[in-house]
């Protein structure tokens, strides 16, 4: 993503950012990730009802990476992606046990402060959600919502995430209009934008390109390669040439006799090379799913 | 000879659609004209606002539609706050087979379904006499507020469950509360299905007779306070139709009077539903 040189604006926005000690959008950026656990799943396993999602999932992932969950439909990705963040605690009949550590917090705890983990954990769907206001008062929300920066801030947040997110230049003039009018890959960025002024440190995708044109499709792409560092990132992907350009380490999900499972892990090259298990050289050399 | 055939039961079907659509249409014209026919004489600004006299054949209806716009309102000050309330805890709060959730909408669809008479009785039993309230024009509002709450709470229920899991789901990851959920996302997306229940309900209470003889009353004086007797317009076209010799014309313009409001009640509730839609889901 090509991040044009700062307009005065902006230059004026981070200055009035800079007594700001905890919003950083700009930290300098790592040039690839550390080999440090975020987030550690230990014999996970996600059951709606009577029927199991996902069994003893074992997965580390690590800090500034991006990770990519892939493999066929209904084997269980998605439901890894909510139980990091507990939106599985939403769904009715949903059930998650084993472990899941997230730096030192357990997220799977009774008394975990759900509100507190979700401003760690942003996430992004595959429709682009938009909220039915204008592109400002998307922004806003969270901000509101989360009371922790005063109101006269909020305008250069703003205008700096959208920066970000590549977005300011196509909205700036019409912030007030509904978030609806946007295109789709417009619309998707917003939603990013809207995760991103959290400043989260965990970012859960889960096929952000598949609605999309593959124009902002790339877009969004590219994006999300420019967090690589700043935030831990999580995609599920189908597309598994765009896990091959952006993921530093890849997850397999498949169904076996009918039980979701976590196949095989490991580096993005690595796996995509020399793949260990033949389910995985199947797969990527599109002869299964 | 297939064709033939398939082609006479296109025909027919297409005739049947249309037939239907327009016998629908017809009805609707020959009340409305027969309404115009026999009332637009006597309406005029005059008839509108001054009292009646000689029980009704002479003078207007202008305490009859004070007295109208106070239940109506009481009605919908008191119905709209606690339907949608209700209806954000069945959909927000209640999931699936709810036992409490089951039992509330259980009874709502029995109570949309009573006569209203029997709201009639039941609203003189419990605010006239139980709570000393007497014939009043609030006694009126609160039995007609019982009688709409059903289906305020159903329609608007639907609409806060049309709404897609998506909106809820994003919601929750930006770890916002239920309450801003609710009131700054769910609530905005819903605004169509509210504006169309009250809608509804309004022109429920608007044109109710029965529930009203037994709590409103029938006094045609200009109501001084939320207590006095209160006739609404339906009341005083059901009393000059049955029980006024000569009423009849005035009947007529009065029911004119009514129908007018209940259209222009129902074009701008469908304007402003519209309105709000083109504002709030533009096409993507």
């Amino acid at each position: 993503m090509d991040h044009a040189q700062p307009t005065p604006h902006l230059r004026e926005a981070e200055k009035q950012l800079s007594g700001i000690q905890s919003w950083r959008p700009y930290q300098s950026a790592q040039p690839c990730c550390e080999p440090i656990a975020h987030i550690r799943a230990e014999d996970l396993s996600i059951g709606y009802h009577d029927h199991l999602a996902l069994q003893h999932v074992n997965l580390q992932i690590n800090k500034g990476c991006i990770t990519a969950l892939v493999g066929p439909s209904g084997c269980g990705k998605t439901s890894f992606l909510m139980s990091l963040n507990r939106l599985t605690d939403l769904i009715p009949g949903c059930r998650v046990s084993g472990r899941l550590q997230m730096n030192e917090l357990d997220v799977l705890a009774p008394t975990t402060d759900l509100l507190h983990l979700r401003r760690q954990v942003g996430m992004i769907f595959q429709k682009p959600t938009v909220f039915p206001f204008s592109i400002k008062k998307n922004l806003e929300l969270p901000l509101r919502e989360h009371g922790k920066h005063p109101r006269e801030t909020w305008a250069a947040m703003i205008e700096t995430t959208f920066q970000q997110v590549g977005l300011w230049d196509e909205v700036k003039d019409r912030l007030s209009q509904p978030a609806q009018a946007l295109s789709g890959g417009q619309q998707q960025r917003l939603c990013l934008a809207r995760a991103l002024i959290l400043s989260p440190q965990v970012l859960l995708l889960d096929e952000p390109c598949s609605a999309l044109d593959p124009i902002s499709s790339g877009i969004i792409e590219d994006l999300i390669v420019s967090l690589r560092g700043r935030y831990t990132v999580i995609i599920v992907t189908h597309n598994l040439a765009q896990a091959r350009r952006m993921a530093d380490h890849v997850a397999l999900f498949w169904s076996v006799d009918g039980i979701n499972q976590l196949i095989e892990t490991g580096s993005a090259q690595s796996l995509f090379e020399s793949p260990q298990h033949e389910l995985t050289a199947a797969y990527i050399s599109g002869a299964r799913g | 000879m297939l064709t033939q055939s398939k082609g006479i039961q296109e025909q027919c079907s297409t005739w049947i659609v249309w037939g239907s659509a327009i016998l629908i249409a017809l009805s609707f014209l020959s009340l409305l004209g027969d309404l115009l026919w026999h009332g637009w004489a006597q309406l005029s600004w005059s008839f509108v606002f001054s009292p009646p006299q000689n029980a009704g054949r002479e003078g207007g209806i202008g305490p009859i539609l004070l007295s109208t716009g106070l239940i109506v309102g009481i009605c919908m000050a008191i119905a709209l706050p606690i339907g949608l309330g209700t209806a954000i805890f069945l959909a927000e709060y209640t999931q699936g087979h709810h036992r409490f959730g089951r039992l509330i909408r259980g009874s709502l669809d029995v109570l949309a379904g009573v006569p209203s008479i029997v709201f009639g009785l039941f609203g003189n039993a419990l605010f006239c006499q139980a709570l000393g309230l007497g014939f009043s024009i609030l006694s009126g509002g609160l039995t007609l507020a019982c009688m709409v709450l059903p289906i305020i709470i159903r329609t608007t229920e639907e609409s806060f469950r049309a709404i897609t899991f998506d909106q809820r789901f994003s919601a929750a990851a930006l770890g916002f509360s239920r309450s801003t959920t609710v009131g700054c996302i769910l609530l905005p997306a819903a605004m169509p299905g509210l504006l169309a229940g009250s809608l509804l309900g309004l022109g429920r209470a608007m044109a109710e007779t029965a529930a009203l003889i037994f709590t409103s009353g029938y006094v045609d004086r200009m109501p001084e306070s939320l207590l006095d007797s209160g006739r609404a317009l339906s009341i005083h076209i059901y009393d000059l139709a049955m029980n006024v010799a000569g009423g009849n014309p005035n009947a007529y313009a009065t029911a004119l009077v009514l129908v007018g409001l209940l259209l222009i009640i129902n074009f701008s509730a469908s304007w402003m539903a519209e309105k709000w839609t083109t504002l709030n889901q533009l096409p993507t």
